[in-house]
């Protein structure tokens, strides 16, 4: 097995804002993970393919539009359905604190807001992955 | 209880951090002397208000004259909803109207398609046919406003419906004043809200030009825009320098369609971000007109005056704000705004304190009209044209900012021009080096964002945030079906025909056939489907 962690950075949804995923995927290359980036405007659908059809570790979801809490439970839904249950599954964008602990509940691992740090969020990574 | 943890990246709080730079990365004297200004020539570089090269401001008299036009974008729910708060806007004194298109509509999608769920009403105003638009102005009389609409793909197709509605108004077409967006090339660049591929989308804008400069000559025809680019990471160079050469290519676009420049050109307007450096930001004003000025005149050769004068709207950075602490943003906003009144702005959006969480409450929205408010009618800045004009640090800034935005002018005309450059990536790859750098910069705390990276606050309790009903989808869902019943749909379907013949001849102006669409009721993304059926759509090269 390859040691290096592989993510999978996604933008789902119809939001094109994606200054902090592009961010976010370079800092993880250069810490050294492997990083595929949907593009932009992904179904959840896609996404899950993408993540199954690349055996990744993580998924990174980035929405800043608003659709989140209707993009991540179809997310959290069909990962589920494709048993990718030991995948950590992290988000980040304009995500209000009162959505947070239904984004936990539906097995989201951890939410990045707004001024979050890329070594904050590359070390909840390193110390939380392939633990499931 | 909140507290106060101020330990943050410096190692004692009278630390300063060296070299000094701007927020943009470029280096501070510890001070600035006649020296540094010695080849500015006064007549040549600045010259009175109103006087080319208009590095002063564009009016003799600047606010003197008139006070810069408050304008808050605003969107949200259905057109009902906006339709509300553009009447609570008018009535606090605000003088134009800014509106905010939902998501679905900016990518020419109906609230009913697909990729819409999740996304109706949220981030704006759900508008998918006349009928929408008709009840978002509703008892607004559209020959008293202006009214500036964000919009960039879809651009032709929501000024046609706004078009309709004035006729439904029984107001003339030569009698609108308002704006839209209609700037593509920053699209492939910052903000990638685009739908069809360059070439085709140029030309769009190109007809867009020639209808407006014919029947509707009070409207600004686009809004050439740099604030997205800096919203996705750029420097205040960078947003200089791209946005006045979108300019560039589409003057040139318009005249190789047969244009005459002097017909479209004063008619074009610029939209700049305000951001927390504020001497920066007041040079990268000036320098703006300057720089416009010389492109209209000497690239161009452009003879009516008004051809080269560059008016321009201003937003504060949404980017600069911070979800930790948010009150502190109303602080940063009004410096802001300050640059861009300082910077001889023609109109101003303040941005609302809670906007890293959510839409602006309406308290919020109030406080950043305010803001504007308190600066117009107590700083006593508006008083006089151009205040820091001489200024040696000023000027030396106005200068290097021009210096600079040539140099990026040389690489994008050695790229063959914008269009040949977004398709090579150069302006996308800059912004991402420029965005990880500046996100490095802070984690290494060589940049500070209070209450961000140092005077942290540990458990501040959460402030109200607007939350968009989850039944509004639904509404608009039905209220888009029942439109779909009751209007005529043989009529709807003859449109949309010629439409597509329209498309595909490529040579006539698509505005005529757009505007018979919408007068049919064919909804918006009826309309893209079938210039997405022509013309293809655009998909970004792989990361």
């Amino acid at each position: 097995m390859n040691d290096k962690i592989r993510v999978l950075v996604a933008k789902p949804g119809l939001d094109g804002h994606d200054r902090g995923a592009k961010v976010i995927a370079r800092a993880f290359r250069d810490a050294g993970f492997e990083v595929i980036y949907t593009g932009l405007r992904q179904t959840p659908e896609q996404v899950v393919h993408a993540a199954l059809q690349e055996d990744v570790d993580v998924v990174g979801l980035s929405v800043l539009s608003g659709a989140h809490m209707t993009l991540c439970p179809r997310i959290m839904e069909l990962m589920k359905k494709e048993s990718l249950d030991d995948v950590l599954v992290v988000a980040g964008g304009i995500i209000p604190d009162q959505d947070i602990s239904k984004l936990k509940e539906l097995g989201v691992s951890e939410i990045f807001q707004p001024g979050a740090s890329t070594e904050d969020i590359i070390a909840y990574i390193r110390a939380n992955v392939r633990k499931k | 209880m909140a507290k106060d943890v101020t330990d943050g990246t410096r190692k004692k709080p009278s630390e300063r951090i060296r070299p000094f730079t701007t927020i943009s990365g470029v280096p501070v004297n510890q001070l600035y002397t006649a020296g540094d200004i010695r080849q500015l020539d006064y007549e040549k570089d600045l010259a009175d208000p109103g006087n080319p090269p208009y590095t002063r401001g564009i009016y003799s008299n600047m606010y003197q004259g008139k006070l810069w036009t408050m304008r808050q974008f605003s969107g949200f729910g259905m057109a009902e909803d906006t339709n509300e708060r553009f009447h609570y806007l008018l009535k606090n004194g605000q003088d134009g109207l800014s509106v905010a298109f939902h998501l679905p509509t900016l990518m020419g999608y109906d609230s009913d398609h697909s990729m819409s769920e999740g996304e109706v009403g949220k981030c704006g105003v759900a508008i998918d046919s006349l009928a929408d638009m008709e009840t978002l102005f509703k008892g607004i009389p559209l020959d008293k406003i202006s009214t500036s609409m964000t919009t960039n793909a879809p651009a032709a197709i929501l000024w046609s419906m706004y078009l309709a509605v004035a006729e439904k108004q029984g107001v003339d077409w030569k009698q609108l004043r308002g704006t839209i967006q209609n700037d593509i090339l920053k699209e492939y660049i910052a903000q990638k809200t685009y739908i069809f591929p360059p070439r085709p989308s140029m030309k769009l804008i190109v007809d867009t030009f020639d209808f407006g400069s014919k029947h509707v000559p009070q409207w600004n025809t686009i809004s050439i825009s740099g604030y997205h680019i800096r919203e996705a990471g750029s420097t205040a160079l960078q947003e200089l320098a791209f946005t006045l050469y979108d300019g560039i290519e589409y003057v040139q676009w318009a005249i190789r369609a047969g244009l005459d420049v002097d017909d479209f050109a004063p008619r074009l307007s610029f939209f700049f971000n305000a951001h927390n450096d504020l001497f920066e930001e007041v040079a990268k004003y000036r320098a703006a007109r300057k720089i416009w000025y010389k492109v209209m005149t000497g690239r161009f050769k452009c003879k009516n005056p008004k051809s080269a004068v560059l008016r321009f709207h201003t937003q504060t950075a949404g980017c600069s704000l911070t979800a930790q602490q948010p009150y502190n943003n109303i602080v940063r906003v009004a410096v802001q705004a300050l640059a861009a009144v300082l910077g001889g702005t023609q109109s101003l959006h303040t941005n609302s304190l809670d906007e890293t969480l959510a839409l602006p409450t309406e308290h919020a929205a109030r406080t950043a009209l305010r803001t504007q408010q308190i600066l117009a009618h107590e700083s006593g800045i508006p008083g006089t044209a151009d205040p820091f004009g001489g200024s040696y640090f000023l000027e030396r800034l106005t200068l290097d900012m021009e210096k600079g935005c040539l140099e990026y002018f040389e690489q994008l005309d050695a790229l063959g021009g914008m269009v040949a450059a977004i398709e090579n990536g150069f302006p996308q790859r800059e912004l991402q080096n420029a965005s990880y750098e500046y996100q490095k910069a802070i984690e290494r705390g060589d940049k500070i964002v209070v209450g961000v990276n140092d005077f942290v606050l540990e458990g501040e309790p959460p402030i109200d945030v607007l939350v968009i009903d989850e039944s509004v989808a639904a509404r608009q869902i039905s209220k888009l079906r029942k439109l779909r019943e009751i209007r005529d749909n043989g009529h709807v379907r003859a449109a949309l025909e010629e439409l597509r013949k329209a498309a595909k001849a490529d040579s006539v102006n698509m505005m005529p056939y757009i505007l018979d669409c919408t007068r049919a009721y064919a909804t918006l993304g009826e309309i893209c489907d079938e210039l997405r059926a022509v013309y293809g759509v655009y998909e970004e090269p792989a990361y």
